[in-house]
């Protein structure tokens, strides 16, 4: 579904991803693990179409389609999801709005006639339940004083309402209490299917015990260092980043 | 150099041909009214053969070019019956309010065939402000061409000097009129100066909310220069909303003047929507204990046009309140000024006075001036003023843009995000949605490529 090959991209002339080569098929889910700085939400940024990035070296295709030319909105359009590290908070535009602009967009995208708001507002009430969100988070502004919690919590609920083929959810788990973590975990699991694939950047083996990765990969200074299965991310958790860091470590090939 | 360190401009009057013609208009006007109006109406037009238009030399007005304004000899608007279009206009821009009464003014000149009144609107006098000065001025003497008089108001001595007509709106002790009361100023003809002029006399208790909207049917230059004066008696509250849809060549510089008695209410809305060169001066005097003035404003500027936004807020009598936001979206090579001066009298104490001022500029020939200036003379007072001047921020535009907003939408909700929470102060609701509506119609162009430069 995705193939990364070679990328690399810099950032303010600043080279932060070195080479990084990535595949994931359909059904699966992958986990990238790493120190900070290491060039994870970069990588999740490229996916995504941002353009602070710049690609200059490198190939990604999401489904047999180069998608580095595409804008960011026609990435969403083709399936791609990014669950942002720090959600922007927008003022002046309410969740609601956003939410049911959002669906629409794509909805159009597909020919497919635009939600009013009666079965817009069933949707997504239907989705808040699950995530046991409290409805009048409709009517404040995007992500505007959320919590850090309630942020990726509206995260998830953007990611069920638009149902993406692949999901990089970048550190959603951090921040989050334990309840919030098996909240966020369920919504996670919920999207799993053999049609979607989901990567998931996280420090932590916790949101792992709740969402069982089929490999795990370790990103150290703008490459892929190791791969592995889920024990390595057991791994990573005892011994930490520091074996794998320093010149001896290889860039892993990422059978996938 | 400062300003004020420069000579008095000799040259102030010269070459004006629109002076000139201002001027000879002005002195060929038979006054059909009382004495004292005869007097003021003379003395304006002293003051502004004196002074002449301001120039960039003046404080007021260095960022407001009005060289082109005054290089025009304007000419008075014919007095033909309105045309058969105008009336559909008229139709298109009504709110179309259930009771509500509609004051029409073409070209300046009242036309009550045009104009709408419902059968019940006990305790308000309403009518053509011409009319009234010739029937019963006694209750307009406090007021008219004295709200907006004093000080360096050149404007509204043109005014003064030159109105034909105008509306007045008296609504009597304790009356409470039920819906907004819209004035409607259409412009038909390129070429021409008018002076709409509105007076609106709130007696003690009364309420009443006034929409004075002004549109056009040309889109060749003209200038309107309006002049609103109200007078807001104790424990009343006036609403007045100025609502301009100016042609996108024509000039329009308007001057909102209110009086405050004690413990009133008095709340101003402007929305500069058209005009090439657009300026407002909103300018309340709280001269009663416990007054509260609320003012905002939204100016949606684009092309090359110019907005300028100047308010004067004076705290004359302790316990004031006022609070001020206005925001400018600009793109395009337009111009958006803002000046708000606070003044705080000596006495004035337990005044609270905020002020914001925000801007959004969408492309890099976009400017933005915007200054707040404090004078206080009291010391136990709360003053607070902002400002700033923002783009779009890129990270707020990515964010919408990966969850499938086509770049252009998202634009576009930032921009009424923006708009918010001055939208959101707007009472009407039928005005809410009219603006939303144009923001649909213009957005696109001020959001995206066509309309840029
Ligand atoms: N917008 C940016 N401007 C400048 N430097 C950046 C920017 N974004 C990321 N970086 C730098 O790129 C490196 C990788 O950052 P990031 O991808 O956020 O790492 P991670 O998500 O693994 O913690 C860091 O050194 C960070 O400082
Ligand atoms: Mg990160």
């Amino acid at each position: 579904m995705l193939e990364i090959r070679g990328l690399h991209a810099r950032v303010v002339g600043k080279e932060i991803l070195k080479g990084v080569d990535l595949t994931v098929r359909a059904g699966e889910v992958h986990a990238i693990m790493g120190p900070n700085g290491s060039g994870k939400s970069t990588l999740a940024g490229v996916l995504a179409g941002r353009e602070t990035f710049d690609v200059t070296a490198g190939t990604v295709t999401f489904d047999g389609k180069d998608l580095l030319p595409l804008s960011p909105e026609e990435r969403a359009w083709a399936g791609v999801f990014l669950g942002f590290q720090y959600p922007v908070e927008i003022p002046g535009v309410t969740n609601a709005t956003f939410l049911r602009a959002a669906i629409n967009a794509r909805r159009k995208q597909r020919g497919e006639a635009e939600l009013d708001a009666v079965d817009f507002l069933k949707l997504v009430k239907q989705q808040m339940r699950l995530l046991q969100m409290d409805e009048t988070f409709l009517h404040r502004s995007l992500n505007e004083g959320f919590s850090g919690g309630e942020k990726k919590r509206n995260e998830i609920l953007q990611m069920a309402l638009l149902s993406p083929r692949l999901a990089v959810l970048d550190e959603t788990d951090s921040g989050l209490d334990i309840d919030a973590l098996r909240v966020v975990a369920g919504g996670v699991n919920a999207l799993r299917g053999p049609d979607r694939a989901i990567v998931l950047v996280t420090h932590y083996q916790r949101l792992l015990d709740y969402v069982k990765p089929d490999h795990v990969h370790v990103l150290s200074a703008g490459r892929i260092v190791r791969s592995g299965g889920p024990e390595l991310a057991k791994e990573l958790e005892a011994k930490g980043y520091g074996w794998l860091a320093g010149p001896a470590a290889k860039p892993a090939a990422t059978k996938a | 150099m400062t300003v004020a360190d420069r000579p008095a401009p000799p040259a102030a009057k010269a070459a004006a041909p629109a002076a000139d013609a201002f001027l000879a208009r002005a002195r060929a006007l038979t006054v059909d009214g009382p004495a004292w109006f005869a007097a003021r109406r003379a003395e304006a037009l002293a003051r502004f053969a004196a002074r002449g238009f301001p120039t960039l030399r003046d404080e007021d007005w260095k960022y407001t070019s009005l060289a082109r304004l005054a290089a025009t000899p304007w000419a008075p608007p014919d007095r033909a019956p309105p045309r058969a279009e105008v009336a559909a206009r008229v139709q298109r821009s009504r709110l179309h309010l259930a009771g509500g009464l509609v004051l029409v003014f073409v070209d300046g000149r009242y036309a009550p065939d045009l104009s709408v009144v419902p059968p019940q609107l006990a305790g308000v006098l309403f009518g053509s402000l011409a009319d009234a000065l010739r029937n019963a001025p006694s209750h307009l003497e406090p007021h008219l061409a004295r709200i907006a008089a004093g000080g360096d108001r050149p404007f509204a001595d043109l005014s003064t000097a030159g109105f034909d007509d105008g509306v007045l709106l008296h609504a009597t002790p304790g009356t409470c009129v039920p819906v907004p009361v819209e004035v409607l100023h259409v412009t038909t003809r390129p070429g021409t100066a008018s002076f709409p002029r509105t007076l609106v006399v709130a007696e003690s208790g009364s309420r009443v909310t006034v929409v004075e909207h002004h549109v056009a049917l040309t889109d060749a230059p003209y200038v309107s220069m309006p002049v609103v004066e109200v007078a807001v008696a104790q424990h009343a509250a006036v609403e007045h909303v100025l609502w301009q849809e100016e042609a996108d060549t024509a000039f329009h510089v308007a001057t909102v003047a209110a009086h405050q008695a004690r413990d009133s209410r008095f709340s101003s809305c402007v929305l500069t929507l058209g005009g090439a060169l657009a300026r407002t001066d909103v300018d309340v005097t709280l001269d009663g204990e416990g007054a509260e003035a609320t003012l905002h404003g939204l100016n949606l500027v684009f092309g090359a046009r110019h907005a300028d936004q100047h308010t004067r807020l004076d705290h004359a009598r302790p316990h004031g309140t006022s609070r001020q936001l206005y925001k400018s979206i600009l793109d395009g090579t337009a111009v958006g000024v803002f000046n708000g001066k606070v003044i705080v009298r000596p006495g004035a104490q337990k005044t609270d006075a905020q002020q914001a001022q925000h801007n959004l500029l969408l492309s890099p020939g976009a400017t933005a001036d915007t200054k707040p200036e404090l004078e206080i003379y009291a010391d136990d007072v709360k003053c607070a003023h902002g400002a700033t001047v923002g783009r779009l921020d890129d990270d707020k535009l990515f964010y919408l843009r990966s969850r499938g907003l086509p770049e252009a939408a998202a634009r576009d909700l930032l921009l009424r995000a923006f708009a918010r929470d001055v939208t959101d102060r707007i009472q009407i609701e039928a005005v809410r949605v009219r603006l939303d509506r144009w923001m649909t119609e213009r957005m696109p162009a001020l959001a995206g490529r066509e309309d840029r430069t």
